[in-house]
């Protein structure tokens, strides 16, 4: 057997195909049903996994995230009177996590003041953070131009900033922001730096670095300028509200401590802060979360592609196997004039075979399409690994394979005088 | 040395507890060339002589040797082979394969000897010219004559070169005019010098057959040259 064979028998099984168009095509969806599947399954179970892998790489495995959060109470309460509300995480916490936990490596306080900038007549909003010199190590904070908070800057509470790329652009479009004053209300900050651009993560564990419009600064600056209190008017009413900390970076020492670093700094929590005036984000455990629902997407389609696939190859051995008996005669024609069992066998094979791969080629497009419809519904994400369009036509060959061999077989195993004297 | 000889050659089927005796001891020799004519009732067993001389069966007892080959104990394999080398059918139906052209269904012998396309194309057109059937070398079968479609089958049962022409009931299908002119390229396939085996129940076609043998009931009743059988009168007008 060889190649001019191969290529005959292939040719042949594509015009017995095409003489029964409509048949062949039906044949075909339950393999393009499930090798498209396949590759969805392949796609979003992929996709949830990129995305929080993703994360984990931006924020850092061993990086566990607090944020301070209005409780809902309180919020009702304040709709119409202008009342002081007190809430979030405190120094006293901060303190806590970082003294009695021995697997936390760093604690990094992060405090926010959200002020109006005035630069050239336009008005921005901008927040400013304060913060200590390691949120850089934390964050992975680079300077493109000038430097990093110091050290000194933060013991003698000087009034220098550091810009997020965005805002160094938006401010000072032409010149370098370096040396420049930017005034947060009635604070004025000298700009000893610019950050890198960051890139666009995705919406979970997003924080003060994510943030475009941000500037930071020593801690102790900030409280000085603008103490603990922060009062926020809106027309109708006025907020004031005192926050101490808005949110901490905190550091495992392994990425093994992760999970019980964050259960403890939890049950810790839960003692001091009972209004759950806080949030605890931890990118590890929405890895594993994320793990958790790829390998239920991937249960429930690899369910749905074996019974497409089960069903589509079912289909196709019912139509090979008609197609045998249709075409006894044609068997007896062709053992009398040469052929051997060999011959018929490959001959069905490769009919069967063409069959599930030209299904599975359109699988692969209904594949590849089906998850970008699942996108657009739900906020599933899919990620179409390549291996997967490859894989896909292999699994319809062996379908095609399985279910072919027993009519090709049965074609083959035909006595030739019985088979010529067919009907 | 015979191209072919049958000794003690036995065909039986068990139906149930009996034993039906198809073909019960035919002893049978045939030379290069010669043209053959098998003469019988239906159930006569000429049918099941034509498939063992055709390789498609194999006798229960007794030797087939074709071409210095002892075919009555080869493999399912070698008897494709043998058919594919040695074999060409003509059968009463035609038995063309619906779904290919004229062109290709003479080059299927070809394609199970593993002769290349190029190649087998141009024995299939040369065939197909010596049949008349130029113009219709793209055409399926269901669009031609029964004559066309039976001298396409004739053309497939050449192109192989093959040792044997078996022709089974040939001209059965078709009528009187046409059968004459599949007839005629029979006696000019005769005078190539190919050897003809034409099995029919109507003796009127066995006049242009060097020997006839009449079967009956599994065994040779007769089997007389032409000469022979023309002073015997038997030749129906």
């Amino acid at each position: 057997m060889n190649l001019f064979w191969i290529l005959r028998t292939i040719r042949l099984g594509m015009k017995n195909l095409l003489l029964h168009k409509l048949r062949s095509v039906l044949n075909m969806l339950g393999i393009l049903f499930g090798v498209g599947s396949v590759i969805a399954m392949l796609a979003i179970g992929e996709g949830a996994k990129w995305e929080a892998q993703e994360m984990v790489k931006r924020l850092g495995p061993t990086t566990i995230i607090l944020y301070s959060q209005k409780p809902v109470e309180v919020d009702e309460s304040t709709t119409s009177t202008s009342r002081m509300v007190e809430y979030g995480l405190t120094f006293l916490d901060m303190d806590r996590i970082a003294e009695t936990l021995p697997a936390v490596k760093v604690v990094v306080p992060v405090r926010k003041v959200s002020k109006e900038i005035w630069m050239r007549g336009v008005k921005y909003e901008a927040n400013l953070f304060g913060t200590i010199p390691r949120y850089a190590n934390v964050t992975n904070a680079q300077a493109v131009e000038g430097r990093w908070l110091a050290s000194l800057d933060f013991e003698h509470s000087r009034p220098v900033c550091v810009l997020t790329y965005e805002m160094a652009r938006q401010l000072f479009p032409i010149r370098s922001a370096l040396g420049e004053t930017v005034q947060f209300g009635d604070a004025v900050f000298t700009v000893v730096g610019v950050l890198e651009r960051r890139r666009g993560g995705s919406s979970k564990g997003k924080s003060s670095a994510d943030e475009p419009m941000g500037a930071y600064t020593p801690l102790s600056a900030l409280r000085e300028r603008f103490g603990d209190i922060n009062i926020r008017q809106t027309p109708g009413s006025t907020d004031i509200s005192r926050v101490e900390v808005h949110e901490a970076q905190i550091k495992a020492r392994e990425i093994d401590d992760v999970i019980a670093v964050a259960r403890n700094i939890r049950t810790m929590l839960e003692k001091t802060h009972e209004q759950g005036d806080y949030s605890v984000f931890v990118p590890l455990e929405e890895l594993r979360l994320a793990e958790a629902t790829a390998r239920i997407w991937t249960i429930v389609l690899a369910c749905v592609a074996g019974i497409s696939l089960l069903v589509g190859g079912i289909g196709v051995m019912n139509v090979m196997l008609a197609t045998v008996t249709e075409r006894t005669r044609e068997v007896g024609i062709r053992r009398a004039l040469g052929a051997t069992q060999q011959h018929i066998l490959s001959q069905f094979l490769v009919e069967s075979l063409v069959l599930t791969l030209a299904g599975g080629i359109l699988g692969v497009a209904f594949g590849y399409l089906l998850p970008e419809v699942v996108k657009f519904f739900t906020d599933v994400k899919a990620r179409t690994p390549l291996y997967a369009l490859f894989l896909a036509p292999g699994i319809s060959l062996l379908v095609g394979l399985l279910s072919g061999l027993y009519p090709a077989w049965k074609a083959a195993g035909m006595d030739p005088v019985e088979a010529l004297r067919h009907e | 040395m015979s191209l072919a000889y049958l000794r003690g050659v036995c065909r039986h089927y068990r139906m149930g507890n009996s034993v039906v005796r198809a073909l019960d001891g035919i002893d049978l020799d045939i030379e290069t060339g010669e043209y053959w004519a098998i003469q019988g009732r239906s159930g006569s067993g000429k049918s099941t002589l034509l498939n063992l001389l055709g390789c498609l069966d194999r006798p229960t007892a007794g030797t087939y040797v074709l071409d210095g080959v002892d075919v009555s104990a080869l493999s399912d394999d070698a008897l494709s082979h043998v058919r594919s080398r040695s074999i060409g059918f003509i059968f009463q139906s035609f038995n063309l394969i619906p779904q290919l052209t004229v062109e290709e269904n003479i080059e299927v012998p070809l394609f199970y000897q593993g002769v290349a396309p190029p190649e087998s194309r141009r024995r299939a057109r040369e065939l197909a010219a010596r049949v008349g059937l130029t113009e219709r070398l793209h055409h399926r079968p269901t669009e031609l004559s029964g004559g066309q479609q039976q001298r396409v089958a004739i053309a497939r049962a050449l192109v192989n070169d093959p040792a044997i022409v078996l022709a089974d009931e040939a001209t059965g299908n078709l009528d009187s005019a046409t059968e004459n002119e599949i007839l005629a390229v029979m006696d000019q396939l005769h005078g190539m010098g190919k050897t003809i085996i034409l099995v029919t129940h109507n003796a009127a076609l066995t006049r242009h057959a060097e020997k006839v043998m009449v079967l009956a009931d599994g065994r040779i009743e007769s089997l007389r040259t032409r000469a022979e059988a023309d002073a015997a009168g038997e030749e129906v007008p």
